[in-house]
Formats: structure tokens, sequence, C-alpha cells
């Protein structure tokens, strides 16, 4: 059997509310194993970013910690519940966005802001307020009254990304939010994503694009199945004397046995 | 706890209504279609009969045949074209194709009237073309009744006495169920409107992406299902309201049973097509897939099997066995004899309980393959 991989990773010092917690989580399909013994915490208001080749097991990891598949064996909480037997109470506290963007084309801004928020119980006397409160943040006030098909997409991504996050959740999923998108849009995403940890919503994201990866506290790199590192990103540059994080990307995924 | 669900349910439900009315062709197929429908059908195949060609055949030659005769021919639905001699020529006489019915009075015909109280006219029509078919012979029957009542009415006469006249289709004896459009139409708009959009506008959540997010929510796959459908169900309500109007109104069809039985069967019906829309979208993961097999599965046969276009009586053995399990067969049959026949609830217990029968199983079967893909 595998050692725990906590003791393989070194903890930060500080000693934050832990947000997601996850103890030896193995996910088998038959005799396929798309997640292998895997262990981590993320600590509250943390940006993790997810890292690994496709079918290193991202999604299937990713959709236990959602609630929407259970794990074969190990254990994992988030936002304080567990993942096996209180699925309900993760959804209702996390949001979701994914690189199909959930917003409705034929919705207006507003429609869909308020859509998700019904469908996230957010209580009705502050639906409104809480819609003008993010348009305003996004600098799309002016916008509330257009339908989404005739936003940029930057715009619209943004537009996604908060309407992931109306419920005011404790931890936001990302998967692979910035996919098709241009440069200058998703720096200005990266900087929606930092004034959302700034509150103390914790951010979990994976990615394709290596720089991405370098705004991330801390990243976790998957191989076949399994994390085989996770620390921050200079510490990972300095161990592998990288320049950046692709460098260290490409020496990890080279070893997969899976594709 | 319950304020949540059921403001989450009626957020998605408005969503569903915008998608329906912001999309000028899903509004337009929604709402018009049904009633083009009905008055395309309703119009081209029950056409009115006027100047029909007639021949007969009168071995009698009689007062009471010659007033028969003179009724018909006098009448705008009917030309009398020829007079025959002998029963042989009917069969001729249809083959030129230019003949629509042929009128057979007995032998003797005023004297077994008059003595027996007991006369025959036999209605002879070429049964290939079903809908005019019937509509010669119910004039014509309805003027050889008008011919009887005046004769009762005169003093004169002494005893009560019958004209028996007997319809006889060639080539498609019996004939039942080519006319009567309106149900046709009615079970063809529903099964449209519940299956096949029900169908499409969860493959276009499956398309688009947003699912996926739907699935991540803490929307319980019911509250999914339910805000889904509920719009349709009201819109089919409201077609089947323009329907009835329209067929009442526009073409004088009437309605003869009870009009909440109408709308309950309709509704046992809607949750069948529901139910068969979802199971669809189940397989389907795109709107064009969902929208070919609705078409190709529910529509194709309902049209060709339920007796709108084709009678159900000259199919073969495999076709009669196939329409069994339509739906829509069911219900336009039980419609039929609610809407036009006027009868009770008791007639259409049959069919009422193959179409629950058929709901239960396949609301069953859809949430549970609904649920099987959640997982």
């Amino acid at each position: 059997m595998n050692m725990p991989d906590d003791k393989l990773f070194p903890q930060s010092a500080d000693n934050r509310e832990l947000s997601i917690v996850a103890n030896q989580i193995t996910k088998r399909f038959g005799s396929f194993t798309a997640v292998d013994h895997i262990s981590f915490d993320v600590k509250k208001g943390e940006i993790f970013g997810f890292l690994g080749a496709n079918g290193a097991g991202k999604t299937t990891a990713m959709k236990m910690l959602c609630g929407l598949s259970k794990p074969t064996s190990g254990k994992a909480t988030v936002a304080g519940f567990d993942v096996t037997t209180q699925s309900e109470q993760i959804k209702k506290n996390i949001g979701y966005m994914s690189q199909k963007f959930s917003l409705y084309e034929d919705l207006k801004v507003w429609e869909n802001m308020r859509l998700y928020a019904g469908i996230y119980g957010v209580e009705e006397k502050v639906i409104d307020s809480r819609i003008d409160e993010f348009l305003e943040q996004l600098g799309l006030q002016k916008e509330k009254n257009s339908m989404v098909k005739s936003l940029p997409l930057g715009w619209k991504q943004k537009l996604a990304f908060t309407v992931s996050i109306i419920h005011k959740p404790g931890i936001v999923f990302l998967d692979e939010p910035t996919g098709g998108v241009d440069p200058a849009s998703r720096r200005q995403f990266w900087e929606l994503i930092y004034q959302t940890a700034d509150k103390g919503i914790t951010v979990f994201v994976t990615t394709h694009y290596m720089d991405e990866a370098e705004y991330c506290d801390r990243i976790s790199i998957m191989v076949d199945g399994k994390i085989v590192k996770l620390d921050t990103p200079a510490n990972l540059k300095k161990e592998f004397a990288a320049k950046n994080m692709d460098e260290v990307f490409r020496l990890l995924a080279r070893k997969a046995i899976r594709n | 706890m319950k304020k949540t669900a059921h403001s989450a349910f009626y957020s998605f439900a408005i969503k569903e209504f915008y998608h329906i009315f912001r999309d000028r062709w899903t509004t337009i197929i929604l709402l018009i279609m049904p009633i083009l429908m009905i008055i395309l059908f309703g119009f081209a195949i029950t056409t009115e009969v006027k100047n029909a060609k007639i021949a007969i055949l009168d071995p009698s030659q009689d007062a009471a045949t010659h007033a028969i005769v003179n009724k018909l021919g006098t009448s705008e639905y009917f030309i009398i074209d020829r007079y025959l001699h002998s029963k042989n020529e009917v069969d001729e006489i249809f083959k030129e194709g230019d003949i629509g019915m042929v009128v057979v009075f007995s032998e003797n015909f005023y004297e077994n009237m008059m003595h027996t109280g007991n006369a025959q006219i036999e209605l002879i029509a070429d049964g290939s073309d079903p809908n005019s078919a019937l509509t010669l012979t119910r004039y014509a029957t309805a003027l050889i009744a008008s011919y009887h009542q005046e004769l009762l009415a005169t003093p004169e006469l002494q005893m009560p006495f019958q004209i028996n006249s007997e319809v006889k289709f060639l080539y498609n004896p019996t004939l039942k169920g080519a006319y009567n459009t309106v149900p046709g139409v009615m079970g063809m708009v529903l099964m449209l409107i519940c299956a096949m959009m029900t169908a499409v506008s969860i493959a276009r959540e499956k398309e688009l992406g947003t699912m996926e997010i739907l699935l991540v929510s803490p929307l319980k796959p019911i509250t999914i299902i339910l805000s889904k459908t509920v719009p349709y169900i009201v819109l089919s309500l409201i077609n089947l309201g323009t329907l009835l109007l329209l067929s009442v109104f526009a073409l004088k069809v009437p309605i003869a049973g009870s009009l909440w039985l109408i709308i309950f069967i309709s509704l046992i019906f809607i949750f069948v097509s529901l139910a068969l829309g979802l199971l669809i979208s189940t397989v389907a993961k795109s709107q064009m897939v969902a929208m070919l097999i609705s078409g190709v599965i529910l529509m194709l046969p309902v049209i060709l099997l339920s007796g709108i276009i084709f009678p159900t009586e000259s199919m073969n053995l495999f076709f009669l066995w196939l329409s069994k399990i339509i739906p829509a067969n069911w219900y336009i049959s039980a419609i039929k004899k609610v809407m036009i026949q006027g009868l009770g609830f008791a007639s259409v217990i049959k069919e009422l309980s193959i179409l629950a029968g058929m709901a239960i199983l396949l609301v069953a079967l859809s949430l549970k393959k609904f649920k099987v893909r959640l997982s």
C-alpha cells in the first residue's frame, strides 16, 4: 500500500481553517483505478491549482469533491461535510464553473444571475441587491439588461464566474475556466480570482495553462491517478531548477504511463 | 428548506418560458402549428362533397322510389348520372371511377313499404376513398330519412313503416376511424409538444453544457425534471383549449361528451408523452438527435398508424399489432368515443387504464434512466 501522502508533502505552518481535506481517496471503475489514494488539504481562502495531463484523473477527483460521485475508498470533507454521506450539503456550499460556461445565451445578464441565485436558494429579499453588488464589482452595470449572447467572450467568462459564486459559497471549483480566452482576458480573470480569494472563498482550479499555475498559492500535479507533487510554485521551480512551471510540469508528466 | 426548493423550481420554470418565447421558431412550432395542423387536416381530409355523380338501380319504378330519386337529384349534393339495369353493372361502374355512389332499391319497394312496413335501399360507395364514401352515404341516408319523416307526417297513412337504408362500402367494408380528424390532430399535437419539445430542451442543456452545472447544483433530479416539464404541460393545455375551440367553431365538430373527461384523458396522455420525451432525452446527446428520434419514433407512426390518414381496419396484422403499442392510438380512440360519440367514462375505461399503465411504466423507466445517468 501507499504511504500516506501527507507525510510526503510539507504543510504550511499557519493554522488557517481547512476547506478541503482529502485522505487517501480512491476511485475505481472496474479494474481501472482513475484516482489512486490521493491526499491533500486546502486552506480557507487559498488558491489551489490542480494540474495534470488529460486522463490523469483530475476530473474524476474533482467530481468526488463536488459530491457528484462517491469515492470507492478513502475519506474527504469539503466545507466540513463528508463527500460520501453529505453530498447534498456540499452542493449547497460550493460553486462550480466549467469551461463550457453555465450561462444561458438567450437570457439577460440579470436573469442568468437571478436564475442561479434561485437555484442555490439565495434569500429572495437579498437577490436584487446581490445582483447589483456583483455587477458593480465586474463593472458591468450597463449590461444588466443585455442578452448574454451579445457579450464578448471575456465578459461572459467573468460573468459565468460571478454567477458561480452568486450564493457566496465557501469554495469554488473552476474546471479549466480560461479555455479559449485571450491572454488579456485571462489576466483580468485571474484578478477576479484573487479578489474572490481575498474575501475568504477558497478557489480550487484546474488548468492547462502553466503560466496560470504560477498564480496559484499552491499546486498539486497528478500523474496516472496519483498526486506526485504538491507545493508552492516557487518551491517546485527551485526543486527542479526550472525557469518556469511549464518545465516542471514537463519533467513530471513525462513519467506518465497512461495517456 | 421547502421555500428554497420552491423558489429554485420557480426560477427554473420561468427560465424555460424565456427559452420558449424568445426563440421565434419555438414559439411558432408550439402555438401556431397546432392551429395550422387542425385547419389543414380538418379541411383537407373532410372536404364537403357537392355535386357528386351517383347511379341508380331501381327495379321497382314506383311512386316511392321516384320520390326518393327526385329528392336525391334535386339536392345540392348529388347529380343523377345514369340508371343501371342490373347489379352486375355496379362493379364496372366503380372501376370507371367517376361515380361516387350507387343507390339500389329493392324490388316492389312501394308495396313492401306499405304492406310489410319494411322497404330496402342499399347505398354502395367506394370505400377506397373512405372519407368521401362516408360523407356521401351520410348525406343520402339523411335525405332518405327526411323523406321518411315527410311520409309519416301525412294524415292518410294507415300504418307506420320503415325504410331500411343499408350502407355498404366496397373495398373497405367497415370504414371506422378514417374520419374524425380532430382527435387525431389532438393526439399528434400533444405528442409533438410534450415528447419532442421536452426531449429537445433537455438535449439542449446537455449540448450547451449547462446540464453539468445543474447536476453540480443542489437541485434534485426530480426538480430538474419537473421544472423542465411543467412549462410544456401548461402549453399543452393551452393548445388543447385552442384545438377544441377550433374544432367546435371552425370545423363544426361538436363536443358530444363531457369536457372534463376529455381534459382528464388528455392529461393522462400528456404524462405518457412527457415520459417518452424524458426517455428520449436520456439517450439523445444533441438537439438534432432528439428531434430525429422523436420525429421518426413518435410522430411518423402516429401519423401513419393512428388512422388519421389510413384506416386501421385495412392494415395487415403486423401493423395492426404495432398500432396497439402506440399510446396516441389509445388516446385518439378514447377522445373519439367521448368527443364524437358522446360516450361516458365507462366506455373509455379500457383506453384510460392502458394509457395510465403506459404512463406509470414510462415515468418509472425514465426516472430510473435519468438517475443512472447522473451517477
